[in-house]
């Protein structure tokens, strides 16, 4: 529809939502584009659900993903992944952890935690999951989650060359969490580069 | 990363609102800024403070004192800004609406985080509405190079026009980034103090010229602002003309780009002439704004023309691309391909590790529970806890668990106390303590000092012993100020001490005079632990009680056999709370020689 694409990032409080998706804008801009992203602050970080909307393209107005118009939807949870799907373009693609937390409503047992391959089934909505839970265990560091997942959705942005994305990880990680960082972006990108 | 941007003086950031009012101040040569934290403002303040050493700030105590000190300085002719939360505004509007009349001598603005949608907020007031009650400038921005912008353009405004300046953003300004043009500070001398009583104390002889040049100034700059390149018409399409501002104005340019818009930036007073010269030109009029009628309610009562809003779009909560569309041109609805399934909520809860919960817990356990306040400890009503029953404002805790006793008197009160955290005590809790001791109340008051203000992100306040910068300040002794104050019993507990933390509940909840209780250990943002262990389970000893799940701890799920699982990544070396509620030893946990 238009040349805008959107990219929705979801999770929960303290999954370095926020990091990932300044990376993923600093790439954008690398490329030239124009960049808008928008997320919220305060209450919504003590473990509740947290989102982040990132917009680029020639010219971006609305900082905030309409429904029914993300090209890709990050979850950084299984069931977020769920709660964000209605936010998928129809030919957009979810991609999904292998990581899966229970709110405080599961825990205290007001609630059952959903099997959130069926949901995703029962809908035929596009999505691809990605162990990076297991990838930042194997790489000795849970934390690295969220650059694992970027990796993989590096792959479906053609508009942001490869460089940019080291470039844009470069400038927004923490010098002495590069390293481990850098290889977590490598093994979600070579994931799902075969994917395609 | 490393450089700080006040070495940064020209080229393309990109910027959230809050940054870039920061960026705005330094680049327009503000001297002074004081702010009391409160989302989606906070940032503000801490760019400066992190960003902009050339600008001195500080954290208030409050609003008021925040818009008191820089009005102080703005006397002394020093250009200055303070920032606030939407409500901080209302414990700021006895100033600010007797600083319209004085006005400014060096310019200052004063910004007003709106929060429509209550992302993190009790309300959703529109300050619009208050800035022109106050009879004061609004700027509203759209962006964040607009918000830069209009730091600058407002510091003008209000020396040319004597008057205090409301900058007036909303969440989505605030925590939206967007890339900002940006260029070097300029530097501004400051004009220094000169008496002048007519015009800085209204006593109702000088207040009465002062209110008269007040309406004066509004009708100059009204005139102002129809030539002023802060509000534009977009010409487009005649048969449909949009009057907006804010964020809206992004929604509108996604939805319509054919449309006709007026892109209003100064919003008070509206440009009248400006205003009407839009009308002329379009066929129908709709205003796309946020929350209240303000700019349709005076467009309709100005011109007597028929003005479409809020009949099409939605008064409560947070505008979006698709209410807009949905509003004035359902046909255009994008269709989701895929719908919304019923999932269990994730509210937000206390952290693994939060000093809160061990007082909640006692609490909740021992049947009792509390008039509540705003932080982090609000919580306290979720469940398992269920144990905050009120809240009304910064400080209301005190003043209401009083006024229950005033009407159904103690014994009414039953298991009842004040939970009010230290930075919201210094706020504002400390005048109703004082109105506790001096008509008599018999309350307990639970003053939760977890060293920092915490729900805004971990900032130092007047008891901490670290100023907005980090560097050393004197520290406030809240249990010698309360002492002070006529409360002859003060306790300071460990809230992690589940025994002492219960027995000082029952101890003062037996008194038939007033206490209070001050549960002292440090938040977790506040330090790293040296320790990095976890709670361990001795699945033999487990009896499926479910006492560890009780505590709601977010470490904590309980498997099929109903035994806890400890999530490694999330359990706090520092806290062994499950291991003190485990009734049979199951639970262990290596606490070290730790703090």
């Amino acid at each position: 529809m238009t040349t805008t694409t959107n990219v929705i990032l979801c999770g929960t409080g303290g999954q370095g939502i926020l990091l990932a998706s300044e990376v993923i804008s600093y790439a954008a801009m690398a490329s030239g584009m124009d960049v808008k992203k928008s997320e919220v602050h305060g209450m919504a970080q003590r473990g509740g659900s947290v989102s982040s909307h990132v917009r680029f393209g020639e010219k971006v107005y609305s900082p905030l993903v309409e429904k029914g118009t993300a090209d890709m939807i990050l979850a950084m949870e299984m069931m977020e992944g769920v709660r964000w799907a209605p936010f998928l373009s129809p030919g957009g693609r979810l991609i999904i952890p292998d990581l899966e937390i229970n709110p405080m409503t599961v825990n205290t047992g007001q609630a059952e935690y959903p099997d959130v391959v069926a949901l995703l089934d029962g809908q035929s909505i596009p999505y691809s999951q990605v162990p990076a839970y297991g990838i930042a265990s194997e790489l000795g560091n849970l934390r690295v989650l969220n650059v694992v997942l970027l990796g993989a959705v590096s792959s479906w942005i053609d508009r942001i060359p490869e460089e940019n994305w080291l470039a844009a990880l470069e400038e927004r990680v923490p010098a002495r969490a590069l390293e481990v960082n850098m290889t977590a972006f490598r093994r979600g990108r070579t994931l799902t580069l075969g994917q395609r | 990363m490393g450089r700080r941007l006040n070495e940064v003086e020209s080229g393309v950031l990109f910027l959230s609102g809050n940054e870039a009012i920061a960026r705005g101040a330094w680049e327009s040569g503000v001297h002074f800024a004081a702010a009391y934290p409160g989302t989606p403002s906070t940032e503000i303040l801490e760019t400066i403070g992190e960003q902009y050493p050339e600008i001195e700030a500080q954290w208030a105590p409050n609003e008021k004192v925040g818009v008191e000190v820089i009005a102080g300085a703005s006397f002394a002719g020093a250009r200055v800004l303070s920032a606030m939360k939407h409500v901080g505004l209302n414990v700021a509007a006895d100033p600010l609406f007797t600083l319209s009349y004085i006005g400014a001598t060096g310019g200052m603005v004063i910004v007003s985080a709106d929060d429509p949608g209550m992302h993190s907020s009790q309300n959703e007031q529109d300050n619009r509405l208050m800035g022109r009650a106050a009879k004061v400038v609004i700027l509203e921005p759209s962006d964040s190079q607009e918000a830069k912008d209009m730091v600058g353009a407002a510091l003008e405004i209000s020396e040319r026009f004597d008057t205090p300046v409301l900058l007036r953003v909303t969440t989505r300004i605030c925590h939206s980034k967007s890339l900002v043009k940006v260029g070097p500070r300029m530097e501004v001398p400051v004009g220094g103090y000169v008496p002048d009583i007519a015009k800085r104390v209204p006593i109702p002889m000088n207040a009465r010229k002062m209110h008269s040049r007040v309406e004066k100034r509004l009708l100059e700059l009204s005139d102002y602002g129809s030539s002023s390149d802060l509000n534009r018409i977009e010409p487009g399409d005649r048969s449909l003309g949009i009057i907006t501002s804010g964020v809206s104005y992004q929604y509108v340019r996604e939805v319509f780009p054919e449309a006709s818009v007026l892109k209003l930036g100064m919003t008070n007073p509206l440009p009248w002439e400006l205003v009407g010269r839009f009308l002329d030109s379009v066929e129908r009029v709709i205003v796309v704004e946020e929350g209240d009628p303000f700019l349709e309610e005076q467009v309709r009562a100005r011109f007597l023309v028929p003005v479409e809003g809020k009949a099409l779009i939605p008064l409560e909560g947070e505008l979006n691309p698709e209410k807009v569309r949905k509003g004035i041109r359902p046909e255009t609805s994008i269709e989701p391909p895929f719908a919304d399934v019923p999932l269990p909520a994730r509210p937000p809860a206390l952290c693994p590790g939060c000093p809160h919960r061990g007082a909640f817990h006692v609490l909740s356990q021992m049947k009792g529970s509390s008039t509540g306040d705003i932080g982090c400890y609000t919580l306290g009503l979720m469940p398992p806890y269920n144990a905050l029953e009120t809240t009304v404002c910064m400080g209301a805790s005190i003043g209401v668990l009083s006024g229950i006793e005033k009407a159904v008197g103690r014994e009414g009160t039953g298991k009842l106390v004040a939970a009010i955290g230290e930075s919201t005590f210094v706020h504002s809790g400390i005048t109703g303590l004082i109105d506790m001791v001096y008509n008599g109340s018999t309350g307990t008051v639970m003053i939760m000092d977890n060293g920092l203000t915490a729900m805004t992100g971990g900032q130092h306040n007047p008891t901490t012993g670290r100023n907005l910068r980090g560097e050393p300040a004197p520290a406030v002794d809240i249990p010698e100020l309360c002492r002070a104050c006529g409360v002859k019993h003060v306790r300071v507990v460990d809230p992690h001490d589940l025994p002492e933390m219960k027995r000082a509940f029952e101890e003062e909840l037996a008194r038939d005079e007033l206490s209070v209780i001050v549960t002292r250990r440090p938040c977790i943002m506040s330090y790293r632990p040296d320790s990095r262990a976890v709670a361990e389970l001795d699945a033999g000893k487990c009896v499926s009680c479910g006492a560890c799940i009780r505590l709601g701890c977010p470490a904590i799920r309980l498997d099929e056999e109903g035994r806890p699982e400890i999530s490694r990544m999330m359990c706090w070396p520092d806290c062994n709370l499950c291991v003190q509620v485990c009734p049979t030893g199951a639970l262990s946990k290596d606490m070290g020689g730790g703090r």
